[in-house]
């Protein structure tokens, strides 16, 4: 059955089953492969995409479910104000090694500084504790969250 | 800078050009292996510049290393793979220093597979593992970039008519200094390409590196945190079918028979692969292929380890652990030592199988024709892969294009090509190319596993306390001979790299990476014997693990040494610290460890501090004291790992530090969770529900402190894993009077009693 999508702002139309995950109409059928797999489950959050500013695991969200939502993921998040700033913060810190898990990192960052500006140290172990990172990149990734927090705010004093 | 464009079609010319003339022009590099060794080995570095079809001939391409094009763009063909450890940051760094031209000027590309171009100067064939890039290509890619360097200027003092000693490099650019006059390299490349060899090139004084020791930022980044890296699973190829695997559950099982008909009806489903002992589903993608393979009624037979269970391996495991060994080290009179000890302290330590879990599951996409083969994937072998297709296929090797790319985690997985074999075992069978995707599932129960390991230890104490006797017997499967097993046609290259010494050892049946780390501890033990006993257990497969032999090792001479310590009624670093005085680095990367981590002071209860010591890897030391809390219900915490590192001259600090921080936390998933258990044959756990990783709310801060120092360098992508468990472990003790001889650490056993 053909559903129409719409991500990063732009509406897709696919043929696939209706319980077919997200993920796998973003990577295979969209050829958009910044979503990485990692375990199927909603168990490493690799997968992590915004839907409708939420993070999500896309392994196990069935394409009939979207609807009309708006699907954002690492190709676009850097086009909204805390993706940009957490993708800067990622390299001013050299956050990423393998940087295999960081699509699903950048993108549940993004949306816990979307919705708390000033994240406290339990925000980020609730927001960010579903993302596994084999490399252990997550005395960086905390320090690079309040680094893009302190620069939102400094933003945030000027405007 | 390297994304999409990093990869195959430059560098297939550049394997047709290596191919087509890696004989006809070479020079010969004496590089020194490491620092004190003593032992020359002889490097060829072929030069594609000889070979107009490499690319085109405004290519300037004095080795295999650097290519530089008419238009100034510098080319650094990378053979060794970036798997997190930064090697894509640091082999640059090398190169650029010499080659004089920024960062930020030079374009990376994956190297094609080639031992003759690019072997590991440490193992004879082109692989990235053992921590061994940075010391192992230290000089030889600095004598790369110094060759271009010294050419180019050559070729501007041509141009310019004056002495070469009066122009010098800079910024990708040769200067002529009494008249400031310029030449960009792309200016200078076809009058470089045309001049001989120089017969020696001179590198620069330490004191005048620009690159080397700064923290340059990661050339890699950029793509990791938008997307657009290309990991091997991201492959998209023209016509590109999609499949997922399912092997026997049981090691050693057969497939018997398989109904398909069910799977067949699934929208998107393709083709059913039948194996000798696996199934595979070719869909339009990954969701119709699993949901295909879950359709499908197989039936397995299940082999001669269908009734297999941990319990049976370890029975094995102990009683073989009763026998003598292939001594790995002895010196003086351990038994007579023993006998005259005022005390003597005995133990049995027990490691499990560990499962790799990369966060990318292994993954290849191979399209077979009847005359050659292409494969992509991301390999820390990329000439095994190579060979085992070319076997598989039938094709002369070079028929066989491997395109490599970044690896979504190696840890020692990605050194084995079990899944690229599957991968093309299928691929025979698909008209047009695969991408063959495992689940995790099937990535975790189907992986090739740390060894289980059984170490009978003990020690006889004077009446200081001191050790007088140390014995240490290592029971457990050997990768060594394996691999050894395997290397085929590579076996005089790997066996000329390895040396003498490791040759005899393995004539002898000893398996020197399981004893690394045991047969050299720093401290002063007097009549030692370190032994090794073979034991393969049935059916389950094993290879490297991030840390290979210490990490094992390490922790059982470690915990053992901190029993000493609490037999001898002394302080645990107190103690180790008397044992190292002919050992500096190690005493001092302990002291530095002991005195950041406010090491004494008082803690609150079911709190404390453990440290351990390490030397491997080359020439690196470190030392690491973990400060962990455990709760009543037995639950650990480990709140602070502070690591001190003294790793000889390091090339970027920050790569150094991150990697440091990288190999604690998965240590400390190893000491806290991990565990790889067989029944019925089968591995147990499959998901991250069951086989845990450490997560962001678990993890310690971690402060690390670096050495200065001008030795020679040493590995740094593996030992801060291997020291962690011991120190964890330690700190467990002094927390809770519970001695941790197994892993993973049992929390039921540390709960506080009513």
């Amino acid at each position: 059955m053909a559903y129409t999508i719409k991500v990063n702002m732009v509406d897709h139309s696919v043929d696939v089953d209706g319980d077919t995950a997200l993920l796998w109409v973003l990577r295979d059928v969209l050829g958009m492969t910044g979503t990485k797999f990692g375990c199927g489950k909603a168990l490493c959050g690799a997968c992590t995409v915004l839907i409708n500013d939420i993070a999500t695991r896309s392994c196990i969200v069935t394409i009939d479910s979207v609807g009309t939502a708006a699907i954002t993921t690492i190709e676009a998040i850097g086009n909204t104000p805390s993706g940009k700033k957490i993708q800067k913060a990622w390299l001013d810190l050299e956050v990423v090694q393998c940087g295999y898990c960081q699509s699903g990192q950048i993108m549940a960052a993004s949306a816990l500084l979307a919705s708390k500006p000033n994240p406290r140290d339990a925000d980020i172990d609730d927001a960010m504790a579903g993302i596994i990172c084999r490399c252990g990149t997550y005395v960086r990734i905390r320090e690079a969250i309040k680094h893009a927090a302190q620069s939102a705010g400094t933003n945030e004093q000027r405007g | 800078m390297f994304p999409d464009r990093l990869g195959s079609s430059a560098a297939d010319g550049a394997a047709e050009a290596s191919r087509e003339c890696n004989l006809s022009r070479r020079t010969f590099l004496a590089v020194g292996a490491a620092a004190g060794g003593g032992l020359l080995l002889s490097v060829s570095l072929p030069a594609l510049s000889c070979n107009a079809k490499a690319a085109d001939v405004s290519t300037f391409a004095p080795n295999a290393f650097v290519r530089i094009g008419r238009d100034g763009g510098v080319t650094l063909m990378m053979h060794k793979v970036e798997m997190g450890q930064g090697t894509y940051t640091s082999m640059p760094m090398l190169l650029a220093e010499e080659l004089e031209v920024d960062l930020s000027q030079v374009r990376l590309e994956h190297a094609p597979p080639s031992d003759d171009l690019y072997a590991e100067p440490l193992f004879g064939v082109q692989e990235t593992g053992g921590s061994t890039s940075v010391r192992g290509n230290w000089e030889l890619l600095r004598h790369a970039g110094a060759t271009a360097r010294s050419l180019l200027v050559a070729a501007a003092a041509q141009s310019w008519t004056v002495d070469e000693n009066s122009c010098h490099a800079a910024r990708g650019e040769v200067i002529h200094g009494p008249t400031g006059r310029r030449l960009s390299y792309g200016a200078l490349v076809d009058k470089a390409a045309a001049l001989p060899l120089p017969r020696k090139v001179q590198l620069k004084d330490p004191k005048d590196f620009k690159l080397i020791g700064t923290p340059a930022k990661r050339l890699d980044a950029p793509d990791k945190v938008n997307g657009t890296a290309q990991f091997g699973i991201d492959v998209k190829v023209p016509g590109m079918k999609v499949a997922t695997v399912a092997a026997c559950p049981v090691f050693g099982g057969k497939l018997a028979s398989v109904d398909d008909s069910k799977a067949k009806a699934i929208k998107g489903v393709h083709q059913i692969v039948r194996l000798n002992d696996a199934v595979a589903v070719v869909a339009d993608h990954m969701w119709a292929a699993k949901q295909g393979l879950a359709a499908l009624d197989i039936r397995w037979d299940e082999g001669p380890n269908a009734k297999l269970s941990t319990a049976d391996i370890v029975q094995q495991l102990a009683a073989a652990s009763q026998r003598p060994g292939v001594v790995a080290r002895r010196e003086g009179d351990p038994a007579k030592a023993m006998a005259s000890a005022t005390q003597k302290v005995e133990a049995v330590y027990e490691v499990p199988f560990l499962a790799h879990a990369t966060m990318e599951p292994v993954n290849c996409t191979v399209h077979v024709r009847p005359d050659s083969c292409d494969i992509w994937v991301g390999t820390q072998v990329p000439t095994f892969a190579q060979t085992a297709a070319a076997k598989l296929t039938g094709l002369p090797p070079e028929r066989v294009r491997v395109h490599n790319h970044l690896l979504g985690g190696g840890f020692g997985r990605r050194l084995e090509v079990d899944f690229i074999v599957r991968a093309v075992e299928i691929a025979k069978q698909v008209a047009g190319p695969v991408k063959v995707v495992w689940t995790r599932e099937e990535d975790i129960q189907h992986d090739m596993y740390r060894p289980y390991y059984y170490d009978r230890i003990a020690a006889g104490l004077d009446e200081h306390g001191k050790p007088i006797a140390w014995t240490h017997r290592i029971t457990g499967s050997s990768i060594m001979a394996r691999v050894t097993s395997e290397l085929f046609p590579k076996t005089l290259r790997v066996m000329r790299a390895a040396g003498l010494h490791n040759l005899i050892a393995m004539v002898r049946g000893l398996d020197v990476d399981a004893v690394d780390g045991a047969a050299e501890p720093p401290y002063a033990l007097p009549n030692i014997r370190v032994e090794y006993v073979r034991q393969e257990p049935p059916g389950i497969p094993t290879a490297f693990w991030r840390g290979v032999g210490p990490t094992h090792n390490i922790f059982v001479v470690e915990s053992f040494i901190d029993e000493l310590a609490v037999a001898a009624k002394q302080d645990p670093f107190e103690y180790r610290r008397a044992l190292l005085d002919k050992s500096l680095r190690a005493k001092a990367v302990l002291e530095l460890a002991a005195e950041q981590a406010g090491w004494g002071k008082p803690l609150p209860p079911r709190s404390g501090r453990g440290i351990a010591l390490l030397h491997a890897f080359g020439e690196t030391y470190i030392a690491e004291v973990a400060e962990v809390s455990v709760s009543k219900e037995g639950d650990v915490r480990v709140q602070r790992v502070v690591c001190a590192v003294d790793c000889g001259t390091i090339v970027n600090p920050d790569t150094v530090k991150a990697q440091m921080e990288s190999g604690i936390i998965f240590g400390i998933t190893a000491a806290l969770f991990g565990e790889i258990t067989i029944k019925d044959g089968r591995v147990e756990q499959g998901n991250f529900d069951d086989y845990q990783m450490l997560r962001i709310n678990e993890a310690p801060s971690i402060d690390v402190h670096l050495v200065k120092s001008t030795e020679a360098p040493g590995g740094v992508g593996e030992p801060g894993t291997s020291a962690v468990i011991p120190a964890v472990a330690n700190a467990i003790f002094a927390a809770t009077g519970k001695r941790v001889r197994k892993l993973p650490i049992d929390s039921a056993q540390l709960r506080e009693l009513q």
